[in-house]
């Protein structure tokens, strides 16, 4: 409770004593640079394997002659919406961002970089954090978006090239009794993930105490906490906004 | 002037500072001498308020910092420059853009006025043509170098050195050490270096407080620091062995 109660503190920390809209524009542009734009290689080599593996598996589980083989393209578009695009892309991107920024907010600590912005009546939490996770709930819905198109991508590539499913049948799944609002539930989760996995990492990095060694657990512990965090977010908003 | 009274902090129950009262002049060089763990880090990060005293005040100029709101300490803040013992430059920046920073953030100068100072205080500190260097590609001394302009682009009226000569070799430490020196005469500041190098209190030591296990046991200057006597500040001052035999001929030779 001691350390939510902490969390809770950091973030409200944030709007104190505010740098320029302008500092935080230059902030926002080089982060989401650094957040969305380098991590795009990986979330597309993720989420088009996970959907090429979804197609197959499906096609493998599927044995009764009376279903029909647009369900593949339908359980695909349905699992890549609903789970596999925001949450398996928000797992990995706690390990790729928020790892990063946790040993990158841990290291400025231990080499006293953050103390010299506190001297110099900067408020160190909002200039190095804010920009990061408002770079983050922007980009990451972007890479969800990416993700889902690649993972349906994957599953028509692996559904077509090995003759599980014609591409019209898998298209016609993909099509086949669309329901909009899980798009807008994907958007919504990834928001919450991305907030959560730079807010945690920001956190775990932020109060680093000691070495190199330090910085390494920071790390860990981040990486650990997000993917619990997300975890737990998407059991809740599922809970909230699917029942 | 920098007035700091009845200092106390401690830390889980443990006692650093045991109510430690003093005052820095301004146009000289200050010094918080005493070994590792005398709370000589801790006094000075309190009075730049990185951490909060249990109790004590802090006046620069008269003003209390510590009893301060917001706008006074951001004031009070503008006027302050501090070295950190490796230098705490900005890994992602550039060498001009470390020394540039403390001017986009609060000065009204125009992009070539920056530049003109940020040029003039690196040739200050003897890295005219270190602009474009990366904290990676520059050594040590180099660093503190460039934590020194930084420090000093702004107009300040304080500089804070924590441990100028740490990880330096001696002659370098002696370069850092007379920069430090020149440029509060030069800028008449009010400069505290914290520091346990008996060359840096025997080549800058202006005004030195020496500290014991919490206390302000001593205080002085250069010139009297070798004649004091107070045990623990003599065991402190002629700790190494070129000390201890220039101490032993000095004796022999009374």
């Amino acid at each position: 409770m001691k350390s939510l109660g902490r969390y809770v503190i950091f973030l409200g920390s944030m709007f104190n004593n505010m740098e320029s809209f302008r500092t935080y524009i230059r902030l926002f542009i080089d982060e989401s640079i650094s957040v969305g734009v380098n991590s795009v290689f990986i979330v597309a080599i993720v989420s088009t394997f996970i959907g090429a593996v979804t197609a197959v598996q499906t096609a493998y589980n599927i044995v009764s002659p009376l279903i029909e083989d647009y369900i593949i393209g339908n359980i695909v578009r349905d699992m890549t919406i609903l789970e596999l695009a925001p949450t398996i892309t928000a797992i990995v991107f706690a390990g790729k961002v928020g790892s990063k920024i946790a040993s990158q907010l841990g290291t400025m600590r231990i080499t006293d970089q953050i103390d010299a912005l506190e001297v110099m009546g900067v408020n160190s939490v909002s200039y190095l954090v804010l920009p990061k996770i408002f770079a983050s709930m922007i980009m990451y819905p972007l890479l969800v978006i990416l993700a889902a198109f690649l993972s349906l991508y994957g599953g028509f590539m692996a559904a077509t090239l090995s003759g599980l499913s014609s591409a019209q049948d898998y298209i016609y799944g993909i099509r086949f009794g669309f329901n909009e609002f899980t798009v807008t539930f994907m958007l919504i989760k990834s928001v919450v993930f991305a907030f959560l996995v730079a807010s945690i990492s920001a956190y775990k990095g932020f109060y680093t105490e000691g070495g190199a060694l330090e910085v390494g657990e920071s790390s860990t512990r981040a990486v650990t906490s997000s993917c619990i965090a997300i975890l737990l977010a998407d059991y809740l908003l599922a809970e909230l906004l699917l029942n | 002037m920098i007035e700091f009274r009845n200092i106390k902090k401690s830390f889980d129950g443990k006692e650093i500072l045991l109510g430690v009262s003093g005052e820095f002049k301004t146009g000289k060089t200050n010094l918080i001498i005493g070994s590792s763990g005398t709370g000589k880090s801790v006094l000075l990060k309190i009075i730049v308020g990185l951490i909060e005293p249990d109790q004590g005040d802090i006046l620069y100029h008269g003003r209390n910092f510590s009893k301060g709101d917001k706008d006074l300490r951001t004031e009070i803040r503008q006027d302050i420059g501090m070295l950190f013992q490796g230098g705490a430059l900005f890994d992602s920046m550039t060498v001009e853009q470390n020394v540039m920073f403390p001017l986009n953030l609060k000065s009204g100068l125009s992009p070539k006025e920056k530049i003109d100072r940020v040029n003039w205080c690196l040739e200050r500190v003897g890295l005219e043509n270190a602009n474009k260097k990366m904290p990676s590609e520059i050594s040590g001394g180099m660093k503190k170098r460039v934590g020194i302009a930084r420090a000093i682009v702004d107009d300040v009226k304080y500089l804070f050195v924590d441990e100028p000569n740490s990880g330096l070799d001696p002659q370098t430490s002696i370069v850092i050490d007379d920069l430090i020196a020149e440029i509060t005469k030069e800028l008449n500041i009010t400069t505290v270096v914290v520091t346990h190098d008996m060359n840096s209190v025997m080549g800058i030591g202006d005004h030195i407080i020496y500290l014991y296990k919490g206390r302000k046991l001593w205080e002085g200057s250069k010139d009297q620091i070798l004649s004091t006597d107070v045990p623990e500040l003599n065991e402190f001052v002629f700790a190494n062995k070129l000390a201890k035999s220039y101490k032993k001929s000095e004796d022999s030779a009374a």
